[in-house]
């Protein structure tokens, strides 16, 4: 049996055996476990649980977050889970309750986030029978969890609500669903939760082995040009300073994925940023370019690889990672380390040479001045363009005492602040990486939000991903969460425009957005709103917007037809992208041109 | 080439479907796929023929062992084996060739299990090959009915699989389970 290595929030409460409903058996486990919130939506099946809610309410034991749709439900969970790293609960009914979740579940499941979620289920004489809003919710939702179960019977309750939590907490972590039939919730069964975990084809935490450590050691202490690959599992396994330490120690550049943005500070001399599609050019040269490539908590995904059989291939590749079916799934490494990167990561940092790579370094660093998107930003412009508003936000954000939390939706907005904010630590961006799934800024926002009041959240969306979920606004208001939004709106899908006007000789189907007076919309829900046209307002309304109390909502209607450099075209290398336009090209800008 | 995998897995309301859904979720290539009852009572056995090259089959272990109903994988292809299949094959017959292909059947040692005016029905048991080269014999004198199990298999004396974790270990290409041919002395 593999043993818990992280412990849940202590409960201090009676571990049984109680009597119990069923309904009764689904909080008490939840507080067992340390849940304090919940994001749903009540319905049919789910009522019996609603109902028992109330006492827990009641006292405070359990806030309940009312969503205005399912699938957001799923995206608050991921927020939360995100911002705090212990799992995030929703609560939904049976039939479209539950079909609402997939999305904001499969999102949650690509990125590894713990999500625990709980649907009603038709009572179980009615299974089967399409009764009124029954669907396979197991079947649905199977392709997209770590796991899931359908109880029938009430004594199996405690014990599929502890392996649920344990599932989705240990190892990589993931989404665990439990579908409870309505009579269960409604019978009374003995509770409880002293229970031994006995789940023999679970095996959440492999051991590692310290030949694998030292192969991975000999590699790297021989390389004149190493490099390293951080993605998720760096923040998941909270090694962000042994990273750091073996960074300087043996003076290796560090390329993120998305993901694994801010593993290492972004001002860090020997951070290159993300790399992969939307990686500057001098992050992916390095990938391209180094001898002995060590990737970390990542899983060699198309968007960083691109084309794979180009891919790194002047490198050996080192490849430490918890999930062993992540290894050799798209790219076979020469050394794979298997295990908790907080075990490995401490067991390899001591048999790495102290180094300085300075030859390969100096190569970088060239690489990066003849792409000095700093220049980008300083300039003054006449037309706002999306780029200067991030930086800015970045320059507003930097201010504050407060932890801050970046959350981003899908599309040409999530590659500009992933490149022209600066992170400082990992964690610090919440974006769906894996599924890409738009709408999805907003409700996580507000389940960051949530699981820190006092944080300072800020919400970047498209004007095409911000109308998938805007019905979330009035969730913000009725929790009065002071989350801040930012709408980086051109008018456009402009990612999808971006790609025809590239790939589809600039034909633009399906890609114009009409938009809603953001600011009236705001207004109805009576959130403070401003709206920004020209470069110079953009510091003032920034100021704004942390100035006042409560959620702030900003309309940035930036340039329409700008695009996203550099870039990898799908299929191809990643040293084969097309760069920013030279200068004197670059619709947007005036006066003096940057050099890129 | 192919390979033949063992799964373990818990005898649980859904777990084929865990399986198969899983399959076909990452596009493996499935020859075939049998589930019993294993020796023990709760556990439940599944014996897989994937196709596909070292990269694949090795894939198609590493997920099957994420299946958190899964309790154990197994990748017997390199080991001494008893592979066996089981067919059950309705073959139309006339006065004529009745006696033919009894004959046929008794060749490989095969069982008659039914028979009447028309047809009779022939229980082979043997490794894929030997069922199929039969089944071509009686082809000519028309088949109507067919039904096969699929391979089950099972190591001969010490090559029986340990059922335990995994060690964790150095991954290489060329060191994951491969090579040709499944053993059987027969």
């Amino acid at each position: 049996m593999a043993l818990a290595k992280r412990e849940p929030a202590a409960s201090g409460y009676d571990l049984g055996p109680l009597e119990f409903t069923g309904s009764q058996m689904i909080w008490e486990a939840l507080l067992r476990e340390g849940v304090k919130i919940v994001f749903g939506h009540p319905g049919g099946a789910i009522l019996p649980a609603y109902d028992a809610l109330a006492e827990y309410e009641a006292d405070g034991r359990i806030h309940h977050v009312l969503v205005r749709h399912e699938q957001c439900a799923a995206h608050m969970a991921d927020g939360f889970a995100r911002a705090t790293g212990d799992v995030g609960v929703c609560i939904v009914t049976s039939g479209p309750g539950a079909t609402n979740l997939v999305t904001g579940l499969a999102t949650a499941q690509m990125d590894s986030v713990p999500v625990v979620a709980i649907t009603g289920q038709v009572p179980t004489n009615l299974l089967g029978t399409d009764a009124f809003q029954e669907s396979d919710v197991v079947g649905v939702t199977q392709p997209v969890c770590k796991h899931n179960y359908l109880v029938t019977d009430i004594a199996e309750l405690p014990l599929v609500m502890k392996e649920a939590f344990y599932i989705a907490r240990e190892g990589r972590p993931g989404v665990v669903l439990v579908d409870i039939c309505k009579d269960v919730q409604i019978e009374t069964g003995i509770f409880r939760y002293d229970f031994e975990i006995n789940l023999p084809g679970f095996e959440p935490w492999p051991e590692y082995s310290p030949e694998s450590v030292q192969a991975a050691a000999e590699l790297l202490n021989e390389s004149e040009r190493p490099l390293i690959l951080a993605g998720h599992g760096i923040h998941l396994s909270n090694t962000s300073e042994e990273l750091l330490q073996l960074v300087e120690k043996a003076g290796i550049p560090v390329v993120t994925t998305l993901l694994g943005t801010g593993n290492i500070p972004e001002t860090h001399p020997l951070s290159l940023g993300m790399g992969g599609m939307h990686g500057e050019a001098f992050a992916n040269r390095a990938v391209q370019a180094c001898d002995v490539l060590v990737a970390m908590g990542m899983r060699f995904d198309d968007r960083i690889t691109g084309r794979l059989d180009r891919f790194a291939a002047k490198a050996k590749i080192v490849h430490f990672e918890l999930d062993r079916a992540e290894v050799g799934k798209n790219i076979v490494p020469d050394v794979a380390v298997i295990g908790d990167l907080a075990e490995t990561l401490p067991a390899f940092l001591p048999q790495i040479k102290e180094r300085r790579h300075q030859e390969w370094v100096d190569t970088l660093s060239e690489w990066r001045s003849e792409t000095d998107e700093a220049d980008i930003i300083q300039f003054e412009v006449e037309e706002l363009i999306p780029p200067f508003v991030i930086r800015q936000l970045w320059h507003a954000t930097e201010q504050t005492e407060k932890r801050v939390i970046v959350v981003t939706d899908v599309g040409q907005h999530q590659m500009w602040e992933s490149q022209y904010y600066i992170h400082e630590h990992a964690g610090m961006l919440l974006t769906s990486g894996g599924l890409g799934t738009m709408g999805y800024a907003l409700p996580a926002a507000l389940g960051a939000q949530m699981s820190d009041p006092d944080a300072l959240v800020w919400c970047v969306a498209g004007d095409g991903g911000f109308q998938m979920t805007l019905q979330e606004l009035a969730t913000i208001q009725q929790e009065k969460l002071p989350v801040k939004i930012a709408i980086i709106n051109n008018g456009f899908l402009g990612m999808v425009r971006q790609w025809q006007q590239i790939f589809y000789d600039k034909r633009y189907v399906g890609t114009p957005i009409l938009s809603p007076d953001y600011v009236k919309l705001a207004e109805a829900y009576d959130i403070p709103a401003a709206v920004v046209r020209h470069p110079s307002e953009v510091v003032s309304v920034l100021e704004q917007a942390h100035k006042t109390d409560g959620p702030f909502l900003v309309d940035f209607q930036v340039k329409e037809e700008v695009n996203v450099y550099p870039m990898v075209a799908p299929g191809a290398a990643v040293d084969e992208l097309i760069r920013r336009p030279k200068p004197g090209y670059v619709q947007g800008y005036s006066g003096v041109q940057p050099s890129w | 080439m192919q390979y033949t995998l063992v799964a373990w897995m818990r005898d649980k309301p859904g777990v084929l479907n865990r399986v198969s859904g899983m399959l076909r979720r990452r596009n493996f290539n499935i020859d075939s796929l049998q589930v019993s009852h294993s020796e023990t009572p709760g556990i439940s056995r599944m014996t897989f023929v994937v196709d596909g090259d070292e990269r694949v089959a090795d894939q198609v272990v590493k997920q099957l062992r994420k299946v958190v109903d899964v309790t154990a994988v197994e990748d017997i292809t390199n080991r001494l084996a008893i592979l066996r299949e089981l067919a059950l094959i309705r073959v139309r017959t006339t006065p004529a060739t009745r006696g033919e292909i009894m004959q046929f059947a008794e060749i490989y040692r095969a069982q008659i299990v039914d028979v009447n005016a028309e047809n009779l029905v022939v229980q082979a048991v043997g490794t894929e090959d030997k069922v199929d080269s039969l089944i071509e014999l009686l082809r000519p004198f028309g088949i109507e009915e067919m039904v096969r199990t699929g391979r089950v298999a099972l190591c001969r004396g010490d090559e029986r699989p340990k059922r335990t974790k995994p060690a964790t270990s150095i991954f290489k290409a060329a060191a994951s389970l491969n090579g040709s041919g499944h053993g059987d002395p027969e």
